[in-house]
Order: C-alpha cells, then sequence, then structure tokens
C-alpha cells in the first residue's frame, strides 16, 4: 500500500508493533533516559482474551528546565534536559545540575493508544520528590515556552487532566484530535518513509519527535535516521 | 423521533443529603429532591442544590462533588448512565450525598464549574465525529453561537434547538434501515449526505458482580470503580444481505470473549416479524428470555467464565435483536454516543 492513500491512523495490533521498534531504538540510541517499557493490560481481566492490548510507560523522570533556546532566563542556565532513574546508567553523559531554588519533579509518561482517533496518545503526570501531585499551572512553568503559550490559549483543547484508559485515575492528555492529519504529512514528506509498512514500524518514532517535544523530551536524530 | 424525546425528557428523582462531614448546623438541612435530567451531568445541578444548603456549610471554597453509598461520582459521566450503572435495581429517590468540600482529586478528576463540563461534552463530541466522519473539523469549524446554543440545548433538555443545531454538524450515524417506508420520510434523512465511515461511537461500561443473581434486587452494590470497566471503542456496522445488525451483533463485535464460535452461523433472527414492533419503553417484558438468549451463547463457550446478565441502555432493556440503527438513532446521548452498561457474573474471579 501506498503511504499516499493512507490517512496517518493506526489499527490496535499496528499500534503495538510501532511501539515495540520505537521502544527498542530508544533502548539503543537514547541513552539519556531509560528505557520504555511496554505494559501488558487487558480491559477484561475475568476473561480469556486474544487480543493483546497494553501501553508504553517511561517513569520517574526528572525534568529540569529545558534547552536554552527554550528559556532564556538567567537562573535557568546550565540546567540540561535531562532524566534520570533509580538505576545508575553507566554511560549517562548528560550533566545532572541540581537547579538552585526549584524543586526537582517528578514525570510518567504513557503512550497509550486510542480505538477512538487510531492513533497513539500521550498521558503523563507530575509530581514532587514528595509524591504530591503538580497542578497544570507548575506543570506548565516546566513547559518549553511554546507549549506554556499554547496551554494559555487552549485550555480545553491542548492538555486537559482526564481519566487514564487503564488506571482510572486522573492523569495529563495531550488530545489526539489533530494526530493522523500531521503524521500523514511528516510521512509524505520523507520518500524513505513512503511505504506503508515502514510508516508504520516508524510511526511512535516519527510521532514522538513531534508529540514529545510538548513536553520537553527530544529523540536523538539517529532514531529516526536509522532504518532498521 | 419519538424515542429520542423521551430520553431527552427523561429523568432522575435525586434526594440529596448534605454529607455528614459537611453539616454544621442543629438539626442537619433536610435532603434536597431534585429532578436531574439523564442526559445532564451532575455539577450543572448547583444552582439548584446550593439554596438547601449553603447555611449550614463550614466556612470555605466550594468543591461541588457527590457520592453515592461512598463512591464518589464521575461528573462527566451523564446523570442517567451512573443510575444504571450504580442502581442495578432502579431506587427512587435516589440517595446521593452532596459535598461542597474535600475533593478527592486523586481519585476524581478536578471540575472547574460549568466550563469543564462544557469542555468534557465538547470534546467527547469531536471524539465522537471523528470516529463517525474521519476528522472532526466540522466541531472545530462550529461558530461561537452554535457551540453556545448547542450547550444551551443540553443544558436546558430542549430537543428541538438541539437538533436544528446538531443537523448542521453532518453527524448523521447511520441509517434506519427498517424504517425506510416513504410516508414516513419526514426529517430523519435531513444529516445525511456525506461519507459515513459506518463505525459508531460507544462507551461500554461492564459491571461485574461475583454472586450470580436472578432477580436485580440481590445485585451486590458497586462499592468501587475497580468492579467497573470501561470500554472506549467504536463498533464497525457490518451489513448482510438480508439481514440487519442487531444490538446483539454489536455487543458481541465489542466483547467478542463473551460469545461462542457458534453463535456466528446461527444467529438469533426473526427479522420481518417484528418490524412493524420496534418496541422501547416495553422492551423490558422480554428481559428474561433475552438474557436467556445471552447465557446460552456463553455456556457454549469453552474460553468464557462470564456472562452477560443485563443490557441497559438509557434505563431501559432493549431486546437484543432489535436493529443497532434503531438503538443508536434513538437512544444515544447528545454527544453522539451510545452508551451501554451492562452487568456480568463471573463465575471465579481467581481463575480468570
Amino acid at each position: 500500500m501506498d503511504v499516499s492513500s493512507w490517512d496517518g491512523s493506526l489499527s490496535s495490533s499496528d499500534f503495538s508493533l510501532a511501539a515495540r521498534t520505537f521502544a527498542e531504538k530508544w533502548k539503543r540510541l537514547n541513552h539519556t533516559f531509560p528505557p520504555w517499557s511496554w505494559v501488558a493490560c487487558t480491559k477484561q481481566p475475568w476473561v480469556a482474551s486474544h487480543e493483546v492490548e497494553g501501553y508504553l510507560s517511561l517513569e520517574n523522570i526528572c525534568l529540569f528546565s529545558l534547552t536554552e533556546e527554550d528559556h532564556d532566563e538567567g537562573s535557568r542556565e546550565g540546567e540540561e534536559e535531562t532524566g534520570c532513574s533509580k538505576e545508575e546508567e553507566p554511560i549517562d553523559t548528560a550533566t545532572l545540575v541540581q537547579s538552585i531554588g526549584r524543586e526537582v519533579h517528578f514525570y510518567d509518561f504513557h503512550i497509550v493508544f486510542s480505538a477512538s482517533y487510531r492513533v497513539p496518545v500521550l498521558y503523563f503526570r507530575a509530581y514532587c520528590s514528595g509524591g504530591q501531585p503538580l497542578a497544570l499551572d507548575e506543570i506548565e512553568k516546566d513547559l518549553p515556552a511554546c507549549s506554556s503559550k499554547v496551554l494559555l490559549a487552549s485550555k480545553w483543547t491542548f492538555i486537559t487532566l482526564e481519566e487514564h484508559p487503564y488506571l482510572n485515575r486522573p492523569w495529563y492528555k495531550l488530545h489526539p484530535c489533530g494526530t493522523s492529519e500531521w503524521v500523514k504529512l511528516l510521512f509524505l514528506g520523507d520518500s524513505a518513509l513512503a511505504k506503508y509498512g515502514v510508516a508504520r514500524r516508524q510511526y511512535l518514532v516519527s510521532w514522538f519527535s513531534v508529540v514529545g517535544q510538548v513536553v520537553g523530551l527530544r529523540i536523538p536524530f539517529q532514531m529516526l535516521n536509522d532504518s532498521n | 423521533m419519538e424515542a429520542q424525546n423521551y430520553v431527552w425528557e427523561g429523568a432522575i428523582p435525586l434526594q440529596i443529603h448534605l454529607h455528614e462531614s459537611e453539616v454544621t448546623t442543629f438539626p442537619p438541612p433536610p435532603p434536597a429532591l431534585i429532578l436531574a435530567p439523564r442526559i445532564g451531568y451532575l455539577p450543572l445541578l448547583i444552582a439548584l442544590i446550593k439554596p438547601y444548603f449553603s447555611s449550614a456549610l463550614p466556612p470555605g471554597v466550594d468543591t461541588l462533588w457527590f457520592d453515592y453509598k461512598g463512591l464518589p461520582l464521575k461528573w462527566y459521566t451523564p446523570t442517567g448512565v451512573l443510575f444504571d450503572l450504580l442502581c442495578a435495581e432502579p431506587e427512587r429517590p435516589w440517595n446521593l450525598s452532596v459535598h461542597f468540600r474535600g475533593y478527592p482529586a486523586n481519585k476524581l478528576i478536578p471540575c472547574e464549574g460549568e466550563d469543564a463540563v462544557k469542555w468534557s461534552f465538547i470534546n467527547s463530541l469531536k471524539e465522537a465525529a471523528y470516529i463517525i466522519n474521519g476528522n472532526c473539523k466540522n466541531i472545530m469549524n462550529m461558530s461561537q453561537s452554535d457551540q453556545v446554543e448547542l450547550w444551551r440545548s443540553v443544558m436546558n433538555g430542549n430537543v428541538e434547538a438541539y437538533q436544528r443545531v446538531s443537523s448542521k454538524l453532518k453527524l448523521g450515524t447511520v441509517e434506519d434501515e427498517y424504517s425506510v417506508k416513504p410516508q414516513q420520510g419526514t426529517c430523519e434523512t435531513d444529516t445525511t449526505g456525506q461519507v459515513k465511515t459506518g463505525r459508531i461511537p460507544i462507551r461500554l461500561y461492564v459491571c461485574r458482580v461475583s454472586e450470580d443473581f436472578d432477580d436485580v434486587e440481590d445485585v451486590p452494590k458497586i462499592d468501587s470503580w475497580g468492579k467497573i470497566s470501561f470500554i472506549n471503542r467504536p463498533v464497525e456496522i457490518h451489513k448482510e444481505e438480508g439481514k440487519y445488525f442487531t444490538l446483539h451483533d454489536a455487543i458481541k463485535a465489542l466483547l467478542p470473549e463473551f460469545f461462542s464460535e457458534k453463535t456466528l452461523i446461527e444467529s438469533p433472527s426473526q427479522e420481518g416479524e417484528d418490524k412493524n414492533n420496534i418496541p422501547s419503553e416495553d422492551a423490558s417484558d422480554s428481559k428474561a428470555e433475552e438474557v436467556v438468549n445471552v447465557c446460552n451463547d456463553v455456556e457454549a463457550s469453552s474460553t468464557s467464565n462470564a456472562e452477560i446478565k443485563i443490557v441497559r441502555i438509557q434505563g431501559i432493556e432493549p431486546k437484543l435483536e432489535i436493529p443497532f440503527s434503531w438503538v443508536v438513532n434513538n437512544l444515544m446521548n447528545p454527544d453522539y454516543f451510545l452508551h451501554i452498561c451492562l452487568y456480568v457474573k463471573v463465575a471465579n474471579l481467581n481463575t480468570a
């Protein structure tokens, strides 16, 4: 199938396939962060189901302030986008700079498939080191400047608190309604990806290269170039 | 669309008690009796409820929430759905507690007043539009005045105003396959005229109970949201020559695990006979028979230890062989989602 006749959406099984590709590449090429893990779960634990459902999870990420071009306030200079996990990363080249006068915030990210939009959706929650959840106005300060602007302009249609589809707790959700359109554009513009099969496998990598930036997570360039 | 009018006029009689932890007067204020629209949302009742209790409240800022027997109620679920879901045996009036303090924000999404409810509705409508049309342009491009009018029509239960605005959204879901009669061709086809995906927006709530019951009175109460699975997955209508797609087919598409392979061949077909007799309000008469139908399917299945006991939509228990298109067009909520409540008996939770 040619990518030009594709609507930019995914099936549920394509999603789990793409999720594995994404997690594998992330682990291989992105040493700044701990790996994503696949959480298998089902909506009806009491009956045997043929379908394997689940979501990707990246938890306990401490997001300090983001790169200088996003925030040029002097007080934040020297800080770098970085992540830390409970385990020590042996080849972690990032510098961990304790931010002065600012509390460390932890973020949990989940990538969940939406059966309505047939695209991946990013859910996240944030908390301080003591475990207390952060309100959106505090999270806003951690977000790149462009995200904070959109957040102000579109309070109800950009990031809202919603029920996590599997955990039934309030999580922040990045609204997915335009996703299939821009993903399609992304793939149309790249001849290397203009094969439907490649597009499906690379879907989450391309998708996250855009969506991750909303929350200040960038993926290494090699992940996009890597064709394996 | 007579049934749609019934849905819009449908209301739950509520008896609302101020939660004892918030009572500062003696005697405590008497409960408030309020009729809550089925298609409405609980926080929208604040203007009616507040006057009853304002003098008894401790000082502080109001953050309204409700519970039923200790279970905090989700404000973004339509009131009628909450009632169908949490009262297997309808309790009238429905005794709820209201709280103005101590919002359980770790469990329940905070509600910033009417605006939050409105946007939850609009976002839901957007999702439905995407399922039906493959995009949500019609919702995104809705004029400000239409948006206001649409929301007001839902708030006030004004079905005529709702139809006026919603017809512009071009969300005509499915054709009524069974009622293509020339003498009735009045207003039912005004929303067609666009290529449809054949996907129907569904919110399915599955309550699981571990004990068997023959009477709804014996259904154990739902004391935790953990006992309810919320499945948000569209149903694709498949048309077969000479057959219509039934409610039974739709439930099977949503929960294939509950049905044996056998039923794929022998479908409960009585088509033709019931064509002039699509019941709505009196459907519950045949409930017992339908439950047996479903149960037989399940018994034939070796992979499942669960059986569907109750299928409830907008307070009624429709016959499972009625055309799904009728169910969708008449019983959906104003956000274009069809909310289906199921009660499922699970034989043995441990072996699942």
